[in-house]
């Protein structure tokens, strides 16, 4: 694993996948309590997060991201009734996959966050924004195919 | 190409104190599709949603970007603003520069920053974005209640008081239900025929309400607003047109071999017979196993007897064809089957009843007229052991892993009335806790302990064994900590109750979700706790998990009155960012409907045109009246024939390269 | 060296005679005796037809478009191309009713490559018989170790009982149950890679994606992959490419066709078996087996068509994502 302390001027990309009922919500609140977390997380706004391909995820890491970060609502909760459970399994194989091709296992994750818990938003994406930033500049999935 | 409006919202000093909105607005000037762009102090006032509207029509605009707070506030402002310039209200995109920016970051660069990143990538969305319009649907004013309890009782008499159409489809002869069983009712002691048989009553007088008794759901197909449904009646072989209900043919019968369901199989009934006496409708009903007539050719003693020549053997079957706006699930509840528990010797043992046959053996019209006698010798108890949370609470696999909810009440209520009744009679009760959150049940059941002298022992009995026709009851004391043996005349066992069986069938057609209990799921399970997930399917009663009376009673008002807002409309208008299958691409697979939450999408054989070769194939075909878009099918479609409309994989991804640019 | 079995033949011819069929998809020879194509014969041509030990090609896919066309295939099907078959069933892919499926024994298909690589070459036919294999070359005979020249997917064999079948040609041969081969050392290669450290694995994925030419070969012949239009052939999906732009589409192409056969790959190992590269792609695919057997209970894709399938269903339990973290730093 590369760690990347040094490198002060490294800005991570994050992009943020938030379900529109919960965790957008939450970020939301977040906002409105004035709890402030690095502008490197940028939100995109889903109905649920069993809306989340893992194509944009990996399409995400294709163009330049260095994390990327799904929060849907807790689970029970889904507006939907099930999507997050489903979100669940595909995100659980997926970033098993990732982590098999040998991607930093930190890069991905999946949060819980309900509309409620601006304070978990805030926290969750300062913490993420902090791993991401250890871990410096994501090379690995383009670098998988270069020729030695 | 898109012609875009850009528009970045001041709020005043919150955004604008933090982000440089005149930047934001000349920094995506040069965007795709951007041909206008401008920032105001409020865009959602009226001067802000007047300059929108001018924009649209002076530059021609298809769509606008407007940066401001969060779509959860403004969104639907925004699209109506957009509407009254004529402009379709789904193109309208928000980029949250306020709660996402602003708000949280203090350097004016780097939030700057972030606003344009964020409005570029609405821009780079708003450009994919296609004109969206809401599918409508009729609503036939008529809703079917499935089950005639108290719950569905209830549920169409409130369906009715609006003025609305409404069948109740019964399984069994009679409505009324497990309510109807009961004697009295906790916390306040009123018999249960006293308050159930006026609203009985009324459900069959109310011309607004058809009853369907002794029949079935067959079958249903359509969806919210336009349901379908298949009603299967049952021959009565007794014509309820003519017949007085005298009841003269149920003493004629010879056939006296039937358990008698009502009265749990504590005595026989006839094979023509009326379940109670207050039955709705007061009408017999031949039992065709047990009749002597209609399995041999002969006796016919009935038909000989009756005067207003009501019977008639050569009843068939009725298959009846109703459509209806909205469906009530009412399904009820039954006691569980105690073969998972011999320790307490149910089923060889006469003396060890449930707490459902104690109703009737305490019943004034049950089969001891009311007196409390043994049903192994007819003698009175003298000391009686009530066992709760039997099958309930229960993680051992045997029974149940939920509380049943009611046992702890009735249990009290029953060692009162015992008590009462009986003051000679020693009543222990053995439970794990006594739970009584309810309006007046905490006293009730202390009134059971302080003023009626009931034993209450925390534990859990071991072993109930025969011992010289006594019932020896083998337990433990966990607060004395110690064994605990008693000769018991009478075992009462509290059953856990499951949802009668009945629903895992009605689920599958109403396409509504079961939970691993077999209890119907609600929609969201605080803030919907009535509706199922499958639009115009409305859950009532214990069908959907555990509940006494007047819970039952709320619900059930409860669901009729999301069933009447449903029936008061005339059109249904649905959510346009609905899924959507392309039918070139679509394989057929079926992976999407297994993980759609709402049954929306079916399987039709479809003749398509494949660049010019025409054929036949089976496609996914989603109901835009159904489907809430909540896009679970379209992560599951590997050739990515399912879209979600506003949500399409296109958009998502443009949002991505946005950003990621 | 008898290209097909007697029997299977005749039953073939009997099958087109009694009208129960009008086709037959078997193999048919190409220019040397291991260059075997999966082929449909009818009445005139089944003398072309044969079934031998190089007959490696997992059939079912085909039946997709056959069992649309008019009339009736008899398809000779392997204990592996029956997982296949009844996953696509499920699917609502093949129609049942325009297929006789006639389950043929197997004893594992020769890899030629594997064959010349131990210095048999020149070869003109073989046989496999008990644990050796028996070569007929220009060279004269030669035997070797049959597990050193199968193919990479027969040495993690399922077992030799068909799952579904109308008609067996071999009855007597027909296991009661399904026995891997080889125990559980179907999951030995997932192991070794988990068990390595990230950057270990990040190189051996460099190393082997790196040779990727992106032919196309695995998702042309997965039974699983056989959506009418493949999203990295559709303009409109957003990530086609004719000639990719940067090198990461080669792992977003092999890492979205994972996912998209998750749960749906009944691990048959054409992918691995067709690869001009050689690149080991079972591997990715049995990585996601092993998660959803690991984390979800066994699942064999095409054993039984009735149940749900890993990722169109789900427990309240499930592992949250975050045990991807927790198993371990490795």
């Amino acid at each position: 694993m590369q760690v990347n302390d040094t490198n002060k001027e490294f800005r991570p990309l994050i992009v943020a996948f938030c379900c529109n009922w919960c965790s957008y919500a939450g970020a939301d609140l977040a906002g409105s309590s004035r709890l402030s977390y690095p502008a490197d997380v940028k939100i995109i706004r889903v109905p649920c997060s069993c809306r989340v391909n893992p194509m944009f995820i990996l399409r995400a890491f294709q163009r330049g991201a260095d994390g990327v970060i799904i929060a849907g609502c807790h689970p029970g909760d889904c507006h939907y009734t099930s999507g997050n459970y489903f979100a669940r399994r595909r995100m659980t194989l997926l970033f098993s996959m990732l982590d098999y091709l040998g991607i930093e296992r930190e890069r991905t994750r999946v949060e819980w966050i309900s509309a409620a818990e601006g304070a978990k938003f805030s926290a969750t994406m300062n913490e993420f924004a902090e791993t991401i930033s250890r871990l410096g500049e994501n090379r690995r999935l383009e670098d998988l195919r270069c020729k030695e | 190409m898109q012609r875009i409006g850009v528009f970045v919202c001041w709020c005043g000093s919150n955004i604008a104190g933090t982000v440089d909105v005149e930047k934001v607005a000349s920094s995506v000037a040069g965007e795709p599709g951007v041909v206008f762009t401008t920032n105001y102090q409020y865009m959602c006032s009226e001067g802000g949603q007047g300059m929108i509207r001018r924009a649209i029509k002076e530059h021609g605009l298809t769509g606008i970007v407007v940066c401001s707070c969060s779509p959860r506030m403004h969104e639907a402002t925004f699209r109506k603003t957009a509407q009254a310039a004529g402009l379709n209200p789904y193109m309208v995109e928000i980029a949250n520069i306020r709660e996402q920016c602003s708000w949280i970051h203090k350097d004016k660069d780097e939030g700057t920053e972030k606003a344009v990143i964020l409005a570029k990538a609405a821009i780079a969305k708003l450009n994919l974005n296609k004109p969206l319009t809401a599918g409508e649907s009729n609503v036939t004013k008529r809703a079917l209640v499935i089950g005639g309890g108290i719950a569905g009782i209830q549920t169409a008499l409130d369906i009715a008081d609006a003025g609305y159409e409404v069948d109740i489809v019964e399984k069994s002869p009679t409505i009324g239900g497990r309510m109807a069983q009961l004697d009295k009712t906790f916390p306040t002691l009123d018999c249960a025929a006293c308050i159930l048989t006026p609203k009985m009553v009324d459900a069959a007088a109310s011309d607004k309400i058809n009853l369907y008794t002794y029949s079935e759901v067959e079958a249903v197909s359509g969806f919210v607003g336009n349901f379908k449904v298949k009603i299967k009646k049952k021959p009565r072989y007794v014509n309820s047109e003519l017949c007085s209900g005298c009841g003269v043919c149920t003493e004629k019968c010879p056939s006296r071999k039937a358990p008698n369901e009502f009265n749990m199989g504590l005595n026989n009934r006839g094979a023509i017979y009326i379940p109670f006496a207050q039955a709705i409708p007061n009408v017999p009903v031949i039992d065709p196993e047990q009749c002597i007539k209609l399995k041999t050719g002969k006796c016919g003693l009935c038909e000989k007897n009756c005067t207003a020549k009501a019977i008639d053997f050569t009843q068939k079957e009725e298959i009846i064809e109703r459509e209806y706006g909205a469906i009530v699930a009412a399904t009820g509840y039954r006691p569980i089957s105690l073969e998972n528990f011999d320790e307490f010797g149910y089923a060889h043992n006469k003396d060890v009843i449930t707490s459902l046959e104690l109703e009737r053996l305490m019943n004034a019209a049950g089969p001891t007229k009311g007196v409390l006698l043994r049903p192994s010798d007819g003698e009175h108890p003298h000391e009686i052991v009530f066992i709760q949370c039997v099958g309930s609470r229960d993680t051992s696999g045997c029974g149940k892993p939920y509380c049943s909810k009611i046992c702890c009440m009735y249990t009290a209520k029953h060692a009162m009335m015992i008590r009462d009744k009986y003051p000679d009679t020693k009543v222990h009760v053995f439970y794990i806790d006594v739970r009584t959150p309810g309006k007046n049940f905490d006293e009730f059941y202390r009134r059971a302990v302080e003023e009626y002298g009931v034993d209450y022992i925390k534990g859990m009995v071991g072993k109930v064994a025969e011992k010289d026709g006594k019932l020896l009851v083998q337990g433990s004391d966990l607060i004395s900590n110690e064994q605990v043996h008693i000769e018991a005349d009478l075992v009462v066992l509290a059953a856990a109750i499951e949802p009668d069986p009945s629903v895992r069938n009605i689920a599958t057609m109403l396409t509504a979700s079961i939970d691993t209990n077999n209890f119907l799921t609600e929609a969201h399970p605080k803030l919907r706790p009535v509706e199922s997930p499958t639009a115009g399917v409305f859950l009532s009663g214990v069908c959907q998990g555990p509940k006494d009376i007047p819970e039952t009673v709320a619900q059930a008002s409860a669901a009729a009155a999301k069933v009447i807002g449903l029936l008061s409309k005339d059109k249904l208008t649905g959510n346009p960012c609905v899924a959507h299958s392309d039918e070139l691409l679509c394989n057929g697979c079926s992976q999407c409907a297994c993980v759609c939450p709402y049954g929306a999408i079916d399987y039709i054989d479809k003749e398509v045109n494949d660049h010019g070769k025409r054929e036949v194939r089976r496609i996914a075909s989603v109901n835009e009246a159904v489907c809430q878009g909540c896009g679970a099918c379209t992560v599951t479609c590997p050739s990515g024939a399912m879209d979600l409309k506003g949500f399409t994989t296109r958009q998502i991804m443009a949002e991505v390269d946005a950003i990621c640019r | 060296m008898q290209r097909i079995n007697d029997d299977v033949l005749n039953k073939c011819r009997d099958l087109i005679e009694n009208g129960t069929c009008d086709r037959v998809l078997a193999w048919e020879e190409g220019e040397f005796c291991y260059d075997v194509t999966p082929a449909v014969f009818t009445g005139d041509t089944l003398g072309k037809m044969i079934y031998d030990d190089f007959c490696a090609a997992n059939q079912s896919k085909y039946l997709i478009d056959e069992s649309h066309k008019e009339g009736r295939i008899a398809a000779l099907l392997k204990p592996c191309d029956t997982y296949s078959f009844n996953q696509l069933l499920k699917e609502n892919r093949i129609k049942r009713e325009n297929v006789y499926v006639l389950g043929v024994p197997c004893d594992g298909k020769i890899d030629a490559e594997k064959a010349r690589g131990l210095g048999i070459k020149g070869i003109l036919g073989a046989e496999i018989d008990g644990d050796t294999v028996a070569f007929e070359t220009i060279y004269g005979k030669k035997t070797c170790s049959k597990k050193d020249v199968l193919h990479e997917k027969c040495l993690s064999c399922k077992g030799k009982k068909h799952m579904i079948f109308d008609e067996l040609t071999d009855p007597e041969k027909e296991p009661e149950t399904a026995v891997p081969e080889n125990g559980t050392s179907r999951f030995d290669g997932v192991s070794k890679l988990e068990n390595m450290t990230a950057e270990e694995r990040f190189r051996f994925w460099r190393g082997e994606l790196s040779r990727c030419i992106r032919c196309n070969a695995c998702r042309n012949v997965c039974p699983a992959c056989s959506c009418r239009q493949c999203v990295f052939d559709n303009p409109a999906s957003g990530v086609s490419s004719k000639a990719n732009t940067n090198d990461f589409e080669e792992n977003l192409y092999h890492i979205i066709r994972a996912f998209h056969v998750a749960g749906r790959c009944t691990d048959c190992g054409e992918c691995t078996r067709v690869c001009p590269e050689n690149i080991p792609l079972h591997l990715l695919n049995r990585k996601f087996i092993k998660d959803i057997n690991e984390l979800y209970g066994e699942y064999q894709a095409g054993y039984d068509t009735a149940l749900d399938a890993p990722l169109t269903s789900y427990t309240k339990q499930d592992a949250e994502p975050g045990i991807v973290h927790e198993r371990g730093v490795r």
